[in-house]
């Protein structure tokens, strides 16, 4: 085991895409769950294509939200039931880059997923080829900024009982803005307007998150773990 | 001042308030509700509807008020470890979520005869909803956590965390209500801000007013029981069980 602090986090970082490659299950349970909410909204809304393209970027963005809090619940529990985590907090690092680390790793395995499996899924719901990339784009700038607030609401529910709806509560009213710019870029790509501003502000929403959840996170990890 | 913030001290300081304050209250409900109902004019847009504004406004102004509130004793339990602090961000959760309730219940109402619907996208109304939902993810939280310490902590956490975040989902709402909506819809705030007159102006700061000191006492109520709740094992909170369960008008 390396000392210094890169060293440290490259061994977290490779640690948890080893255990997620080992139990492919749990990365293909939230993806799963993403394929089946978009394939249900035809069967409730009808399968007229204009409908369908009219609703797909909310749909899509909204499943994305869902999916990626659904993968939040193993974020940290594991390592809390095993001891992990108390060992990362005893460390001669500060936990706050070391959080940063995990909260990257989980989302190469959870939205990074997610962005690949986005054409498909448009695609299946009729969305225009550039909404499709728009869609893509938002994702990759959205989904960071999901699994660092998640991390936080994922830290304070650590071993608190019925954790997973109490996850849910505490969460999804944070996703919100998150939710209308990365929907308002895909609906005013498919209507032909610029995106450029959506952009921007999501990747200011991804640096903001970046900044301060690491500390939230952190502060709540070590609350959780008095 | 430093001796209140002992919790035995404080429950003594908050019982001879609460008295006075819930008086004061009182009187400037009725006095602010006199005003509001009959001596302030009908609307010449909106006729006799405009005077839920006297309960919707300060209930709005409120509840965003309690939120800032509690994530700042929540910060000053956080850092400082102060006990009194936590139970004030606890006490002041489900008052602030009620004002918010509030608020919503009676911005629908009042949108049925000024919109023609209960419920439009509006982007206050919006942003108060979700505000409603933070301060229930609040109170789950705390409600989920046995140990108080560890409760309060978690609670402050995830309040910093959301009053960070209300600025942002406000002004979000906003950009994309008016993506979404054409302008038909004219903003409560250009009714009343730029042409009050005082005779509306009055009654609203004055339930203003009563609805703040309403939050403070219901808040010190709420104190004193979790004070009690908390500190039930001390001797002091036992001489005051046992002395209420000797005392002769406590019996039923």
């Amino acid at each position: 085991m390396s000392h210094n602090l890169l060293g440290t986090a490259r061994c977290i970082f490779q640690r948890d895409l080893l255990l997620a490659w080992r139990k492919p299950a749990d990365v293909a349970t939230p993806l799963a769950f993403f394929v089946i909410v978009t394939s249900l909204f035809p069967l409730g809304v009808g399968p007229e294509p204009q409908v369908l393209s009219r609703l797909a970027p909310g749909v899509l963005w909204v499943a994305a939200l869902l999916a990626s809090m659904l993968s939040l619940g193993r974020l940290f529990a594991a390592d809390h039931a095993d001891g992990t985590l108390e060992q990362l907090a005893l460390s001669p690092h500060p936990l706050t880059p070391l959080i940063l680390v995990k909260v990257a790793a989980h989302w190469v395995t959870s939205g990074l997923l997610l962005v690949v499996l986005s054409p498909l899924l448009a695609m299946q719901l009729n969305l225009s080829g550039h909404a499709m990339v728009t869609l893509a784009i938002t994702l990759l700038l959205g989904t960071p900024v999901l699994s660092l607030l998640g991390s936080v609401g994922a830290a304070l529910t650590l071993g608190v009982r019925g954790g997973g709806v109490l996850l849910s509560l505490l969460v999804l009213p944070l996703y919100t803005p998150i939710l209308i710019f990365g929907a308002g870029a895909v609906t005013a790509s498919a209507s032909g307007l610029d995106t450029q501003a959506y952009f921007s502000l999501l990747g200011a929403f991804l640096l903001l998150a970046l900044g301060f959840t690491p500390w939230a996170t952190a502060a709540a990890l070590r609350i959780s773990l008095d | 001042m430093y001796k209140y913030a002992s919790p035995k001290n404080f429950y003594a300081l908050a019982g001879r308030l609460v008295p006075w304050l819930g008086t004061i209250t009182l009187l400037l409900f009725v006095f602010g509700l006199y005003l509001g109902l009959y001596v302030a004019p009908p609307d010449y847009q909106q006729g006799d509807s405009y005077r839920i504004m006297f309960i919707h406004v300060p209930a709005a102004w409120m509840s965003m008020f309690v939120y800032v509130l509690m994530a700042g004793a929540g910060l000053v339990g956080l850092v400082w470890n102060i006990k009194l602090a936590d139970m004030l961000a606890t006490a002041s959760a489900p008052i602030g979520a009620s004002l918010t309730l509030m608020a919503l219940v009676t911005g629908s109402l009042w949108g049925k005869p000024t919109w023609g619907t209960y419920w439009v996208w509006d982007a206050r109304l919006t942003s108060e909803l979700f505000l409603f939902f933070l301060y229930l993810g609040f109170i789950a939280l705390q409600a989920a956590i046995d140990d108080p310490r560890r409760s309060a902590r978690a609670g402050a956490v995830l309040a910093l965390v959301g009053v960070v975040d209300i600025p942002i989902i406000h002004f979000s709402v906003i950009w994309w209500n008016t993506l979404h909506q054409p302008a038909s819809i004219g903003s409560l705030g250009k009714i009343i801000a730029p042409t009050i007159y005082p005779t509306m102006l009055h009654p609203l700061l004055i339930m203003s007013l009563a609805f703040f000191l309403f939050f403070f006492t219901v808040v010190l109520i709420r104190m004193r029981g979790e004070i009690l709740a908390r500190e039930r094992h001390t001797g002091w909170v036992m001489q005051i069980v046992r002395s209420d369960a000797n005392a002769p008008e406590a019996r039923p």
